[in-house]
C-alpha cells in the first residue's frame, strides 16, 4: 500500500464520542454512545441488524445530525454545521455498501474528482499518487474504464482508491461487501486488511466475521442502540462476556454439518 | 351520381385549382416568413427560459420552505392558468396597467419564457431528485459544497432525463405560438388567413389548401423534434437499466 503517513503514536486519540444521541421523531436509533478511537486502531462495529451500526457511522462524517452529545476530531469538538463537517470529510474518508462510484466518469475521473475541486490539490501529484494507488491495487488498466465495466468487487477497491486520495486520517466503512458476490469479497477484505497494517485508523460495520476478528483491535457490540460489550477483537470472538454477545456470535457462526 | 361528382371535383380542380394559390405572388414566401415569426419567437422564448427554468429548478431542490413555496407557485401559475389568458394577461393588461407600450412579438417571447421557464424548472427538479441518494452521500463524502454536488453529481445524471422533455416542451412552444395570432402578431396562420381572405372569391375551397400548407409546416417542424426526443428517451431508459 502506497504510503499513508500514519504514525503509529503514543495513544492520541483521533475520533472521541460522548452521550452521541440519535433519533428519528420519537423512535431512538442510538443511546448515550461514547467511545475513544485511538489513532492507527481499528474499530469493528458489531450487532444484528436494526441495532444502529450503520447509522452511527453515518453520523461520525456528519451524514447524519446528531440530537445529543459530541463527537470530536482531533481534540476539536464538532459543532455540527454542515460547513464543519464539510471540512472534516476531506479528512475522514468513507465508503459505502452500495456502489457508489459516479458512473458517468472514469475510474480515474472518480478518483481525482475529491482531491483536484475539493481539496484544490495540483492534478499532477494526484494523478502520481493515483496511479501508485490503482498499481497497488492491481487496477491499473482499468484507469479510464467506466464503473459499469467493473466487478462489483473492482468497484469497491476503486471507491476504496478514491477515498483514500483524499488521504484521510480516518477511513469509515459501512458494510462494503455487503452487496458483493462472495467470489468478489475476499479481495476487498484483503485490501482492507492491508490498509489495517498499515496503520490506518479506521472504524468497520461489517457482517464478516472472520474479517472482522482478524482486523479487529476492539469490537463494539451494539444492541438497540446501546453499546452492550466492548472488547480487544481476540476477546470478543473467544469469551464475549454477555448472553446477546453469545447469541449473535453463535448465530453468525457458519453453518456446520451437525456433530 | 358518384360520377358526376367525381366530374365535378375534377372540373374546379383543372379549372383553377385551390393549391395554386399557395404560389401565387409571393404567397409562400409570405407564409414561410409567418412560420419564422413563430418559430424565431419560440426559439427566444427557449434560449430565455430554459436557462431561467434550471436556475429556477434547482433552487426547487433546496430545503428553505420559502422559496420552495413562491416556486411551487410561480410553475402552478404558468400550469393551471390557459396560455391564452396568460398572452392575453401580458398583451392588454400589463401594458396598460404599467403604461408601457410593447409589441405583440415581445410580449410573446416574455409570456412564452415564463411559462417555458415555468415547465423547465419541474423537469429539472423532477430529473435532479432521481438522482439517488447514495450517489449524493458520496459526493458528500468528498467534501463537497452544495454546488459542486450539483455540478458534479446531480446534474450530469440527470441531464439525460432532461434533455428528452426540454425537447418535447420546445415542439409545444412551437406548437402553442399558433395563439399568436390572437395577439396581432403576423404568424404563420394569420399569414394564412390573409391569404384565405383575399380569395373569398377566386378560391372558395382555398382554406382546405391554406391550413393543409400550414399543417404540413407545423408537422415538418416538429415531428423531428419528437422523434429526436423519443430516441433520446428510449436510449435514458436503456442506460438506467443497463
Amino acid at each position: 500500500m502506497a504510503d499513508s503517513n500514519n504514525s503509529v503514536s503514543n495513544d492520541e486519540i483521533l475520533l472521541s464520542v460522548r452521550h452521541l444521541k440519535k433519533s428519528y421523531g420519537d423512535h431512538e436509533v442510538l443511546r448515550d454512545i461514547s467511545f475513544d478511537v485511538p489513532r492507527g486502531k481499528v474499530f469493528v462495529l458489531l450487532g444484528p441488524s436494526g441495532s444502529g451500526k450503520s447509522t452511527l457511522i453515518r453520523c461520525l462524517n456528519g451524514l447524519e445530525t446528531i440530537q445529543g452529545g459530541t463527537i470530536s476530531f482531533k481534540g476539536e469538538p464538532i459543532d455540527g454545521r454542515e460547513k464543519t463537517w464539510r471540512r472534516l470529510r476531506t479528512e475522514i474518508g468513507m465508503v459505502f455498501q452500495s456502489y457508489d462510484l459516479f458512473p458517468n466518469l472514469t475510474v480515474a475521473q472518480n478518483i481525482l474528482l475529491g482531491p483536484t475541486k475539493v481539496q484544490k490539490r495540483p492534478k499532477d501529484e494526484v494523478e502520481r499518487q493515483m496511479d501508485g494507488l490503482l498499481a497497488d491495487v492491481q487496477l491499473s488498466e482499468y484507469r479510464d474504464a467506466y464503473p459499469r465495466e467493473l466487478s462489483g468487487g473492482q468497484k469497491q477497491r476503486i471507491a476504496i482508491v478514491r477515498a483514500l486520495t483524499m488521504n484521510p486520517e480516518l477511513m469509515l466503512f459501512d458494510e462494503v461487501t455487503a452487496s458483493l458476490d462472495p467470489e468478489m469479497v475476499r479481495e476487498v477484505l484483503e485490501l482492507m486488511l492491508g490498509l489495517a497494517e498499515h496503520h490506518m485508523t479506521m472504524i468497520v460495520v461489517t457482517h464478516e466475521m472472520e474479517f472482522a476478528r482478524r482486523v479487529a483491535d476492539t469490537v463494539l457490540f451494539l444492541e438497540n442502540g446501546v453499546i452492550l460489550e466492548r472488547q480487544s477483537g481476540h476477546d470478543f470472538f473467544t469469551h464475549p462476556e454477555t448472553d446477546r454477545a453469545k447469541a449473535f456470535l453463535e448465530s453468525m457462526a457458519p453453518i456446520s454439518d451437525g456433530e | 351520381m358518384v360520377l358526376s361528382a367525381i366530374d365535378s371535383a375534377s372540373t374546379v380542380l383543372a379549372a383553377d385549382a385551390g393549391w395554386t394559390i399557395l404560389f401565387t405572388g409571393d404567397n409562400l414566401t409570405r407564409l414561410l416568413g409567418g412560420l419564422w415569426t413563430s418559430v424565431s419567437i419560440a426559439g427566444l422564448a427557449l434560449v430565455f427560459g430554459i436557462p431561467l427554468g434550471v436556475v429556477l429548478g434547482a433552487l426547487r431542490i433546496l430545503r428553505n420552505p420559502v422559496l420552495r413555496a413562491v416556486l411551487r407557485l410561480y410553475l402552478e401559475f404558468f400550469r393551471i392558468i390557459p396560455t391564452l389568458v396568460i398572452l392575453f394577461l401580458f398583451y392588454y393588461i400589463l401594458p396598460r396597467e404599467m403604461g408601457v407600450q410593447v409589441d405583440g412579438e415581445t410580449i410573446a417571447v416574455v409570456a412564452f419564457g415564463l411559462w417555458v421557464a415555468a415547465e423547465i424548472s419541474d423537469v429539472v427538479r423532477g430529473a435532479l431528485i432521481s438522482v439517488p441518494e447514495h450517489q449524493i452521500d458520496a459526493g458528500k463524502a468528498l467534501g463537497m459544497n452544495g454546488l459542486q454536488l450539483l455540478w458534479y453529481v446531480r446534474l450530469p445524471q440527470s441531464i439525460n432525463l432532461m434533455v428528452p422533455a426540454t425537447i418535447n416542451l420546445a415542439a409545444r412552444v412551437i406548437m402553442t405560438t399558433s395563439l399568436l395570432l390572437l395577439i396581432s402578431v403576423i404568424d404563420v396562420i394569420t399569414v394564412g388567413q390573409q391569404i384565405m381572405e383575399a380569395n373569398r372569391m377566386a378560391h372558395p375551397d382555398s382554406a382546405f389548401w391554406v391550413y393543409g400548407f400550414v399543417f404540413l409546416l407545423y408537422f415538418i417542424v416538429c415531428w423531428p423534434l419528437a422523434m429526436i426526443a423519443r430516441a433520446l428517451e428510449k436510449r435514458a431508459k436503456e442506460r438506467n437499466n443497463g
